[in-house]
């Protein structure tokens, strides 16, 4: 155990630990300005076409680079709308199945089914976008599309004829990307309640689902919130998957089944194939954009969440 | 009674209702998971995994290039964000009051919001730019951008578990606190740590968006850091958007190779914290390691 000692080096034990820390605060600057490097570079080569579309840039609902017209409103509605509808898709499901796993089912199975979550977890976009371009999009344009046409077609949302590819297909698979991320927050959230509370209601002669709305999810209401939040955040930077699976096509419509556009899948479209350097500072702008959205988003859901869970799991938030 | 009665049929739906929901997670990752296998499975050969691919049209080839380029480009990034991170995340658990180490945490956490793409453009600015043209070592920057956030928070949470007494034990033994740190608290957890790095490296393997403009892919065997390089992801997306129904399958292959490939980074988590607990696995490791380190250098 001599490599403890501290006499093997000439410097007294006192500096030795100064130099150490000072070496950490070093690499702790690093990565900040890492950080901070990060958006000066971004706003830098955003800069031309802040400067030179202005404000029409965020109000033009008109993407077409090639005659050099800029709006960046189409990506930013196809964006929300997909990242809203796979929320309403998938917040449902997975504060269900969460209330399930932690407060209904046999230990067995709920590992059974934390076993499933998981590969759900580890799966990377682009083979849900493989997925979701053979199997999901043949199956929406065949079977789904007709169906919700013949039932619901008197709504606006199911307008005009499917391709497979389109908002709706896009925002199915990001539900399915989202899912074990809501879940595993609200587990973690369920987990903090204190079981006098459930044992105080069925005490009291509620019924289980009594029993879960009083004690479980009413107490955990907000966190359930930050939990949908942080989904979202995930949902809004999506790229891969929905660039193969949205249609790209920089277009407002209501219709769920036209083609649209996102903000991170024009960029991953587009941003190699840049016809001019306009156009590539305006994909930059489009992502300075993208940023702040899912920023906010994040801290917004961040703060919600570390109310509410313990101190240990908040890194996993 | 009519009233029980109508609670308790509310009860039963309900609960009926929660147990369903976990069948819309396990029913479409089924279908995903047969779809793959049933699709990838036959393509998936020995030429496959160990051939360059074949011009466009000719049936056969293989996606070698990639596995390799995947591999190289994850080896290089976490060359680099493996120090980093766990020197950042050291200092968090070590020194985490204060201005700097607060700014630093809530910059890892904010860093790991940032849409991967983002990062992309960012990498792209930064590398590809300045270089002119694609190249692994940009591709590896992106990633380690990517991991380095998971790992600065895993190892602090992590190093934050050693107990308090373990610390000021050897404190108090007069041993640097800079060697407590190094020697005993990171050494002693070292397993755990690696298990927080292999699954950062697993969230990164898959990764496609921050490598389409970095990395960039191609159709050849390269090993220069300064060239484009394709990787499994990018390899994958080109071949699932061609026309040919020989890459559309070879990109199914291709999905099932990289599943394969963060199924085993994921195992290998697994088994090395599960293997190794904190306290009792190390140190029968370490006690040969030390033998050695003592009478060298220390």
């Amino acid at each position: 155990m001599t490599y403890l000692s501290s006499t093997r080096f000439k410097l007294a034990p006192h500096k030795q630990d100064k130099i150490c820390l000072w070496g950490l605060r070093l690499f702790a600057i690093v990565i900040i300005a890492l950080i901070v490097g990060l958006l000066i570079a971004l706003f830098h080569l955003a800069f031309p076409a802040f400067k030179e579309l202005g404000f029409s840039f965020f109000k033009g609902t008109a993407w077409l680079p090639s005659e050099g017209i800029f709006g960046i409103l189409p990506f930013v509605y196809g964006t929300f709308l997909t990242s809203f509808l796979a929320i309403l898709i998938a917040g449902p499901i997975s504060v269900a199945s969460a209330l399930f796993l932690s407060e209904i089912c046999p230990k067995r199975l709920a590992s059974f089914v934390n076993l499933f979550i998981e590969i759900l977890a580890s799966i990377p976009s682009i083979i849900f976008g493989l997925w979701g371009l053979f199997y999901l999009a043949p199956w929406m344009r065949d079977t789904a599309s007709p169906f919700l046409k013949s039932h619901f077609g008197f709504l606006p949302f199911f307008e005009g004829t499917s391709f497979g590819v389109g908002l709706l297909t896009a925002s199915l698979i990001l539900a399915l990307m989202i899912i074990p991320t809501i879940t595993s927050i609200c587990r973690e959230i369920m987990k903090v309640v204190p079981c006098e509370q459930k044992e105080a209601a069925l005490a009291l002669g509620a019924t289980r689902q009594e029993m879960l709305k009083l004690a479980v999810i009413s107490p955990s209401f907000s966190g359930i919130m930050g939990a949908l939040m942080l989904g979202l955040g995930r949902a809004l930077g999506e790229t891969m998957a929905v660039a193969m699976l949205i249609g790209n096509n920089p277009k407002i419509s209501l219709s769920l089944f036209a083609p649209a556009s996102t903000m991170a899948s024009v960029i991953a479209n587009e941003y190699s194939e840049a016809v001019s350097s306009l156009h590539t500072s305006a994909l930059c702008a489009v992502a300075v954009v993208l940023f702040f959205i899912s920023l906010l988003i994040n801290v917004l859901a961040r703060v919600i969440v570390w109310r509410f869970a313990p101190l240990s799991n908040r890194s996993r938030g | 009674m009519n009233r029980l009665y109508f609670r308790k049929i509310k009860n039963f739906i309900f609960l009926g209702l929660i147990s369903l929901s976990s069948l819309f997670i396990i029913i479409p990752l089924s279908i995903l998971l047969v779809f793959l296998i049933s699709k990838g499975l036959h393509g998936l050969t020995w030429s496959f995994i160990t051939e360059l691919p074949k011009p466009a049209g000719e049936m056969g080839g293989g996606i070698v290039h990639a596995l390799l380029g995947t591999i190289w480009i994850l080896s290089l990034a976490s060359f680099i964000s493996i120090p980093i991170g766990i020197l950042g995340g050291v200092f968090l658990s070590e020194y985490g009051e204060g201005f700097l180490a607060n700014t630093l945490r809530y910059s890892a956490d904010l860093m790991t919001g940032v849409p991967s793409i983002v990062i992309g453009i960012f990498t792209y600015a930064l590398i590809v730019i300045p270089m002119k043209s694609f190249s692994a070592l940009a591709g590896a920057i992106a990633l380690s951008l990517i991991m380095l956030p998971t790992i600065i928070r895993s190892t602090e949470e992590i190093l934050k578990l050693t107990p308090k007494h373990i610390r000021k034990a050897a404190l108090a033994l007069g041993v640097p606190r800079w060697k407590v740190i190094f020697f005993i608290i990171v050494k002693g957890n070292i397993s755990t740590l690696f298990t927080g790095i292999i699954l950062a490296i697993s969230r990164a393997t898959g990764e496609t968006a921050p490598l389409l403009f970095t990395a960039f892919g191609n159709m050849y065997l390269s090993s220069s850091w300064k060239e484009p390089m394709a990787t499994l992801p990018v390899q994958i997306y080109n071949y699932a958007i061609s026309p040919l129904e020989n890459w559309q399958n070879q990109a199914w292959s291709g999905a099932l190779l990289l599943i394969i490939l963060i199924l085993i980074l994921n195992i290998c988590a697994r088994l090395i914290s599960g293997r190794f607990d904190v306290g009792h696995g190390p140190k029968f490791i370490f006690m040969k390691l030390r033998k050695k380190w003592t009478s060298k250098s220390f």
